[in-house]
């Protein structure tokens, strides 16, 4: 009984998290198209979704620019991270600020600073302008994630095995990296669904040749409802999980 | 060493590269580009001048910089008196849901952001389940024109980024130490007493993370008052877009994001300095 | 291989202006059991670090085998280290741990492992070798430990407060174990403790250390009878501080004044008549007696007994004498004996058999 009031405020954020999702979800199997009374089930506009051709491209793209932007972070976030543990050297605090600057900085900042960049650079807005942003702001979250699973590691392995006659690159791949890949793998999670996400750095950073999903569902929300929009929704929220739950799992691993 | 590993001059090489010309340049451009002219061959030219700065005292600047604040502000408030006794609730539980119910949190963390906007969109619309709801129960003979207002801005703001300050007051109250509260209690402290004087300060970090992931986004986030509050709406995000994508003004959009860059600074730098003591070999 | 394998000239040691190891001269004999001894922060683990190459002295020349080596890594000294937390790899298995050092030498697979079983052989945990470091207990991790250093054949083995995270018992047992191993591997081991009993126990040699300085060099023994100050006496175990003054002086005897009361004291340190002296007498040298048993008291002190603590093998007895001083008096306990039945409160005289004090120059 005394917990009551606990349990209760408890709920009641958790459903307002919620409810709005699962009414999304429920609605995209609604047979009608705009009214919100409850039709009947139908998977009528998932077939629609899934003949929208210009959508699947979208999709496509996102799929493989997140691949990509994430599998690049990973590799340069996990060195970053790497190399602040383990040494010291001429701007590591300066490396350390901008690592946390990045990750605090607003996403539109990030997204102008990029097209003044691109402009000045003439790299025409596409894919390789959204490879280069999305690697940009992934990096940070790379470097944070391995970061904080390599200071859980007992120090002084790295000075043994130094000690031992191990050169830098032997430590790198017969130590760090096999203590290290669930650590690196759910940066690439992060990274992956982070980019998969991203509005507003891609908003500024896209070009007219290379469609991404978040902005074709930005399009659509803006130009009105449609019950197709629904059905996507409701998809890009399943595959938010199963990510979110393979990283959990990853996570609990032992090397 | 006298000499550095191959490894370690390749690795740094490369993250000095990646950071120097993609994170560290591109904000320097910024800077100067809001001290440059624009004309209609270029988007930004020479010569360099102080206009831009100069524009931003005109009072229609000066009000959206004003809104944005104080929007952002009561949204970080709203969203740090909610989520404050949540992260709180759940960080001292001790059964075996935790886990599951910290998943739960993490979950809309992850999901897009513009997905629960939208959602939100389909709850608040004239034809969205609240009006829907209120119709059919007789409270309301017409809908309520929920959407497009402040309101549903604010909620919408609110939605998505209190597993924002959650997260890290979540990560921060975990790390309290059950045994200073016993002290403080065994000393004859009542339950108000220990919590002021004992838990607010050590849990300050937490806060003052949380407001910050909380405080920039509400700010310079366009797509929410863009979808939830319509034409109307015109924040600080909405401001700079404007400025960079329809009016072409780069100099002018940089100026105003250099203006905010410094507040933000301001704000990191309050930060900083209250979480100097606390030294932990963490990033956040 | 020189008599001396390690040598240290003149070093020292600062980081950030703060000023770790003053003027440090160490000879290091092939063979031998070392010991660093000192409180936390006097230096000695820096000293370690210095030698196995993990930290570059600020002055001075350290010497490995007669081989200056100064500039050179870690794994190029001949020496290897023990970690207080022993860090094993915790992904590999006790077997991989031990070849790591012989495979980064690219040394023949047969020769590894012909190498890694003879170790392990040595150290017992043959039957272990395909477990993993979280799978064995804290012995057994320090002798994986052990042997993954030893098996690469260093000059000098460094262990840095190996035993600390261990329990009592265990302490024990590995203490006795250590030094045998030592013995069998034909090693020179530089051990560095806080625990002076610990260092006693196993050591050839001591170096007592404080704040950056050597404070003395010596065998167990000469440490603990013949302290050279204040210090060492002080840290290596208990001691009883008489203030007191030369007044005459007869070749290598002293009468010295203490509280009133004259003693006769050998010192082979000059010593000046008026020169004020600390007399130091460990406490199981001070003998207690009661009023009845003694007659003679010309050279005794007077004093109150305050608290007595049975330890099972011994007695201790805290005793405040007519000036106020409190001293420690350890006797060991015999139940036939009706003379340590002390009663807080009784009278007592305390004094010690000639030869067994120390003699030292009054230090602040």
């Amino acid at each position: 009984m005394r917990r009551l009031p606990a349990v209760s405020y408890l709920t009641t954020i958790y459903l307002f998290f919620y409810i709005p999702i699962i009414v999304l979800i429920v609605y995209s199997f609604n047979k009608a198209q705009y009214s919100l009374v409850w039709h009947g089930f139908s998977m009528r506009w998932y077939q629609e979704l899934f003949s929208d051709m210009d959508l699947w491209v979208a999709v496509g793209h996102s799929f493989v620019l997140g691949i990509f932007a994430a599998t690049i972070a990973m590799c340069i976030g996990g060195l970053a991270a790497v190399c602040l543990y383990r040494y010291s050297f001429f701007g590591q605090k300066v490396l350390y600020g901008l690592v946390f600057i990045l990750i605090l900085s607003p996403d539109i900042v990030m997204g102008i600073s990029l097209l003044i960049l691109f402009s000045l650079l003439k790299i025409s807005l596409g894919f390789w302008s959204l490879l280069l942003a999305h690697i940009t702001f992934c990096i940070p979250f790379v470097v944070v994630t391995v970061y904080s699973r390599i200071v859980s590691f007992d120090q002084y392995i790295f000075e043994a095995a130094k000690d031992l006659g191990a050169k830098d690159t032997v430590i790198f791949t017969r130590i760090i990296l096999p203590l290290l890949w669930p650590a690196l793998l759910a940066g690439w999670l992060l990274s992956f669904t982070l980019s998969l996400d991203d509005v507003i750095i891609s908003y500024f950073v896209a070009g007219p040749d290379f469609e991404i999903l978040p902005l074709k569902i930005y399009s659509m929300v803006r130009l009105g409802v449609k019950p197709e929009i629904n059905a996507l929704c409701s998809i890009t929220f399943l595959l938010t999980l199963v990510v979110i739950v393979l990283s959990q799992l990853i996570g609990r691993k032992k090397p | 060493m006298k000499h550095d590993s191959f490894f370690k001059q390749f690795s740094l090489s490369v993250i000095w590269f990646w950071l120097l010309l993609f994170a560290l340049l591109p904000f320097g451009l910024v800077t100067i580009a809001s001290f440059l002219s624009r004309n209609d061959a270029h988007l930004i030219t020479f010569p360099f001048t102080l206009i831009n700065y100069l524009q931003l005292n005109n009072s229609i600047y000066i009000k959206i910089f004003k809104e944005s604040f104080y929007i952002a502000g009561i949204c970080t408030a709203i969203c740090l008196l909610l989520g404050y006794p949540f992260a709180y609730l759940i960080a001292r539980m001790q059964s075996g849901f935790k886990n599951l119910l910290i998943l739960l949190i993490i979950i809309p963390f992850w999901t897009s952001s513009l997905i629960r906007c939208y959602s939100m969109i389909t709850i608040l619309k004239p034809k969205g389940v609240i009006n829907s709801i209120l119709l059919w129960l007789g409270v309301i003979d017409k809908p309520l024109p929920l959407l497009f207002t402040d309101t549903s801005v604010m909620i919408g703001l609110v939605y998505n980024l209190l597993p924002f300050m959650i997260l890290p007051l979540l990560t921060n109250i975990e790390r309290l130490d059950d045994r200073l509260i016993d002290a403080a209690r065994d000393l004859g402290a009542n339950r108000l007493t220990t919590f002021r004087k004992i838990i607010l300060p050590l849990t300050l970090p937490g806060i003052l993370s949380g407001c910050i992931l909380v405080f920039l986004p509400a700010m310079t986030i366009f797509y929410i008052p863009d979808l939830l509050g319509g034409s109307k709406s015109i924040l600080l995000g909405n401001l700079i877009q404007n400025q960079f994508l329809i009016a072409e003004n780069w100099p002018l959009g940089s100026a105003i994001s250099v203006v905010f860059t410094l507040l933000l600074a301001i704000l990191l730098l309050i930060y900083w300095r209250s979480t100097r003591s606390n030294q932990s070999r963490d990033f956040l | 291989m020189t008599a001396n394998v390690i040598e240290l000239r003149g070093v020292s040691k600062a980081i950030h202006d703060h000023q770790i190891l003053f003027d440090i001269n160490l000879e290091v004999r092939n063979g031998e059991f070392l010991t660093l001894l000192g409180p936390s922060g006097c230096g000695k683990t820096t000293l370690l670090r210095l030698i196995s190459g993990f930290e570059a002295p600020t002055t001075g020349k350290i010497f490995i085998n007669g081989k200056d080596v100064d500039g050179l890594p870690p794994h190029l000294r001949h020496v290897h280290t023990v970690f207080q937390s022993y860090a094993l790899f915790p992904h590999m298995t006790v077997y991989e741990n031990v070849a790591f050092g012989l495979r980064c030498q690219r040394l023949p697979k047969q020769e590894i492992e012909e190498r890694v079983l003879e170790v392990l052989k040595i150290v017992k945990l043959e039957k272990y070798a395909k477990r993993k470091p979280e799978q064995l207990s804290g012995g057994q991790q320090q002798r994986v430990a052990i042997a993954r250093a030893v098996v690469n054949r260093p000059l000098v083995l460094l262990l840095d407060e190996p035993l600390s995270s261990l329990d009592y018992r265990l302490r024990k047992t590995m203490q006795i174990e250590l030094k045998q191993l030592q013995r069998k591997l034909d090693i020179t081991f530089i051990f560095v403790t806080h625990d002076q009993e610990e260092a006693l126990s196993m050591s050839d040699r001591v170096v007592v250390m404080h704040e950056g300085s050597i404070e003395q060099i010596g065998s167990p023994r000469q440490v603990y009878e013949k302290p050279q100050n204040l210090t060492v006496a002080q840290f290596i175990g208990e001691v009883n501080i008489f203030e007191s003054e030369v007044i005459a002086i007869n070749e290598n005897k002293m009468t010295v004044n203490i509280q009133g009361k004259e003693r006769i004291i050998k010192s082979s340190r000059p010593f000046t008549i008026g020169q004020k002296a600390h007399v130091l007498v460990r406490p199981e040298d001070l003998r207690v007696w009661d009023h009845s048993e003694v007659d003679d008291t010309n050279d005794m002190f007077e004093g109150t007994v305050e608290e007595v603590i049975y330890k099972g093998t011994t007695v201790d007895l805290m005793v405040r004498l007519s000036n106020n001083q409190l001293v420690a008096a350890t006797e060991f306990f015999d139940e036939d004996d009706d003379r340590l039945e002390y009663a807080i409160g009784e009278q007592v005289w305390a004094t010690w058999l000639s030869g067994w004090e120390v003699i030292l120059p009054y230090e602040t």
